[in-house]
């Protein structure tokens, strides 16, 4: 489902992109406007997407690292079938019209209060796996779920309380800048949790088992994790600069996003240090190439980030194509590619074969992405950068330089250039797709070593 | 919500969950960074081991130990300077602006600075009668970037309007074309009223009038007999505004209907609609957000467009 959700999602992201180049995309159907399609794309890319990968791989690796069944028996069942009406409620009810305002937590209260049961019984799956275990330590790719669970659990309650009035709509309990800032404690901490944490869970395993090394530091695990937990719940006011939020929490989502810069870069480190003699192997596997440019974007974006997050820079870059560029650099060359990576490694071992049907399309699917990532962000940043600069320039007699269509006009070639970039990694999928099928399909199968006991 | 309004106990929980927290960290990195006895040599593996995944017991990377330490002192030197430990004000005392404290913020300060470097440029433009500046290329060039950022939105880049946004180059004026009638509708915004007919009317009557009012702009496709049986209905209902000949009346910003200009559409059935259901357009008022003088020189730029 992982792989259907994100077709579905990216193929969402390439219309919408292609809506803006060409605005009559958006036909005079309602249900087909940027405004609809928008929080669709990114719930099905977010939550659909990289959800369903996360289930998967969480659930392969608590297993494999406990040497313990998944426990809980029906609420295995219960978690997935219950993502995945979640997210085909998501997709009548967004193009329906049917939304909190809020980003990222779209979803009205029915859908919201099935997340929160899925979710409460996702942790009792995952803990009690973990409580089950035959090995003394608890492995580093586990407290990164952990930690997602639990705070993904907190989040989502806290962002959501609301008063319903209808079946289909409700509003926020929250006052003004309190819910804005409620808002962005969540949203940027779904990005710290969902999409950074748990996805450092996911590479955890996967980048030492594919390059068969082992972990470069776990002194480095211990102190990126709970630095990284700790000072991601503070960074969420950094969407908010210069607005009615008062300016000692400003302060403080600044200079935390900013200390923030090295325990991101830790996993990254410790990610890629971790290949420390094995680097040859860069040459012949396109998995683990796939696994350690997503951490190259990891930090790229990790960076980029931080720096965004000082009042400054955000001053220039607020509003504009720079945190869409930003977002993807994280979302595709990150998130995207450390689960393409992964399920490349993960699907040969769960359907027991020896490895993907074809390595060759492997390659060229992490060709496509690099590229079109590149593609993505680069012209983003272009684009975002001149819409900053032209937004404040100003004449001597103080009068805007240029008015908003001048701006748009601008970005045109840019906006032009990511739907390819776009529509260029979308492609890649496809080719993942037919692998995938033909190693499923596919006849010689191998057992695999049943985890060895630990000492 | 204003920082000096925090009560004690939220001062404090602020500062000592922002110090714990940077201070926790710290001593992460100290406690990690420990040699215990009885674990692994560095550089060796620790001797844990899951599915076949173990881990070295390197120490952390100095560079990287650099960096974190370089970003820890900067949160705590900004956090000296500037607001973020709860009601403390920071040494520099700096401060945005927000709602009830805007004395001596930086958002007076920016708007005082703008004020002073701009405010002569537009005071002596302001001087000017609007005729006159709308001979003056510099002002024209302010005017059309005023009108470019404030008005393009809706009467367009080429102000040639939309359907309900007047075409302000065509030469005809809903609300009259002379300097202070033009200055009065950016200054003060405008409101129409046409009341819808339907009621008063009647579906037949709707029609009958249309094609009278087709009539009055001339057009060849008003059907006479029809039109005919409009005028007496014209003369009761529209008259009053729009006059008996149809010139309309710029004082009520009833439109003239003989120039065959049509704000909400020319065709019979836009027309039947606008009398049926009547129409509510409204020029928003920019005086207060332009203020005065800036409204003065995009006059003279609106009243230039259909002089050229």
């Amino acid at each position: 489902m992982t792989i259907v959700w994100g077709i579905v999602g990216m193929l969402v992201g390439v219309i919408i992109a292609a809506q803006l180049v060409w605005p009559a995309l958006n036909t005079h159907l309602e249900y087909f406007t940027f405004g609809r399609l928008r929080p669709l794309h990114t719930n099905a890319v977010i939550f659909a997407f990289g959800g369903s990968a996360l289930f998967a791989t969480s659930y392969y690796i608590v297993q494999r690292t406990s040497q313990a069944r998944l426990f809980g028996g029906p609420l295995v069942g219960f978690t997935f079938w219950g993502w995945q009406l979640v997210i085909v409620l998501a997709a009548v009810s967004l193009p329906l019209g049917m939304t909190m305002g809020k980003e990222y937590a779209e979803l009205e209260w029915p859908i919201a209060i099935l997340i929160a049961l899925v979710w409460v019984a996702y942790a009792l799956v995952f803990f009690g796996t973990i409580l089950k275990r035959k090995v003394q330590h608890i492995y580093v790719a586990n407290w990164f779920f952990g930690a997602f669970i639990i705070v993904i659990a907190v989040l989502h309650i806290v962002n959501n309380m609301s008063m319903p009035v209808t079946l289909f709509k409700s509003y926020s309990m929250y006052p003004g800048t309190m819910d804005a800032m409620i808002q962005w404690w969540y949203g940027h901490n779904a990005v710290g949790f969902f999409l950074t944490a748990a996805f450092l869970g996911m590479m955890y395993y996967f980048v030492p088992k594919q390059a068969g090394r082992p972990i470069y530091s776990y002194r480095l695990s211990v102190v990126h994790f709970w630095a990284l937990v700790s000072l991601y719940m503070w960074a969420g006011p950094h969407h908010l600069h210069y607005t009615a939020l008062p300016d000692w929490v400003q302060s403080l989502g600044m200079v935390f996003s900013l200390i923030l810069l090295a325990p991101s870069w830790g996993g990254m480190i410790n990610g890629i240090m971790t290949l420390s003699g094995a680097w040859h192997k860069l040459r012949t596997d396109p998995i683990l190439r796939f696994l350690i440019v997503a951490l190259s974007f990891y930090g790229l974006a990790t960076f980029e980030g931080p720096m965004m997050s000082i009042k400054t820079v955000n001053a220039l870059s607020h509003y504009t194509d720079w945190t869409i560029g930003h977002v993807h650099g994280g979302a595709l060359g990150w998130v995207a590619m450390i689960s393409i990576g992964s399920l490349y490694a993960l699907i040969p071992a769960l359907w027991g074969k020896e490895r993907m049907y074809s390595i060759k399309a492997i390659e060229w699917h992490f060709w496509l992405s690099t590229i079109g990532t590149v593609m993505y962000i680069v012209s983003m940043w272009i684009s975002g950068v001149m819409q900053g600069l032209m937004w404040r320039a100003v004449n001597p007699d103080g009068t805007l330089t240029y008015n908003f269509v001048e701006t748009l006009v601008q970005m045109y070639p840019y906006y032009f250039l990511r739907f390819v970039g776009g529509a260029i990694f979308f492609l890649g999928m496809f080719i993942m797709v037919w692998n995938v099928w033909k190693t499923i399909a596919g006849t010689k199968a191998v057992t695999h070593a049943v985890p060895q006991t630990a000492h | 919500m204003n920082e000096h309004d925090m009560s004690t106990f939220w001062h404090w929980w602020v500062v000592v969950l922002t110090l714990a927290n940077i201070a926790g960290i710290y001593w992460l990195i100290l406690w990690t960074s420990k040699k215990r006895p009885g674990e692994a040599a560095e550089g060796a593996e620790t001797g844990h081991s899951w599915d076949g995944l173990t881990e070295y017991n390197n120490p952390l990377p100095r560079w990287w130990l650099w960096m974190f330490y370089i970003t820890i002192l900067f949160a705590l030197v900004y956090l000296v300077l500037y607001p973020g430990l709860g009601r403390y004000a920071g040494i520099l005392g700096w401060h945005s602006g927000n709602e009830l404290n805007l004395a001596d913020s930086q958002y007076i300060r920016e708007q005082q600075r703008a004020e002073e470097r701009y405010q002569p440029i537009f005071a002596a433009m302001a001087d000017r009668d609007i005729s006159s500046l709308a001979r003056d290329f510099d002002a024209l060039t302010t005017g059309r970037r005023l009108y470019l950022n404030y008005c393009a939105t809706c009467h367009g880049s080429d102000a040639r309007g939309a359907s309900g946004f007047p075409n302000l180059a065509n030469g005809i004026w809903q609300w009259g074309g002379s300097a202070e009638e033009i200055r009065h509708s950016i200054v003060h915004g405008r409101q129409a009223a046409m009341p819808g007919l339907a009621a008063a009317l009647g579906d037949e009557g709707v029609e009958q009038v249309a094609h009278y009012v087709l009539q009055l702009s001339g057009r060849d496709d008003a059907n006479s007999a029809l039109a005919s049986e409009g005028e007496s209905k014209y003369n009761m209902f529209c008259s009053g505004c729009h006059g008996a000949e149809g010139k309309g009346m710029a004082m009520l910003g009833a439109p003239d209907l003989t120039a065959n200009t049509w704000l909400y559409g020319g065709s019979l059935g836009a027309i039947k609609k606008t009398i049926a259901e009547g129409r509510a357009g409204v020029m928003p008022a920019f005086g207060e957000l332009l203020g005065e003088e800036r409204a003065h020189v995009l006059s003279a730029y609106v009243y230039s467009l259909d002089r050229q």
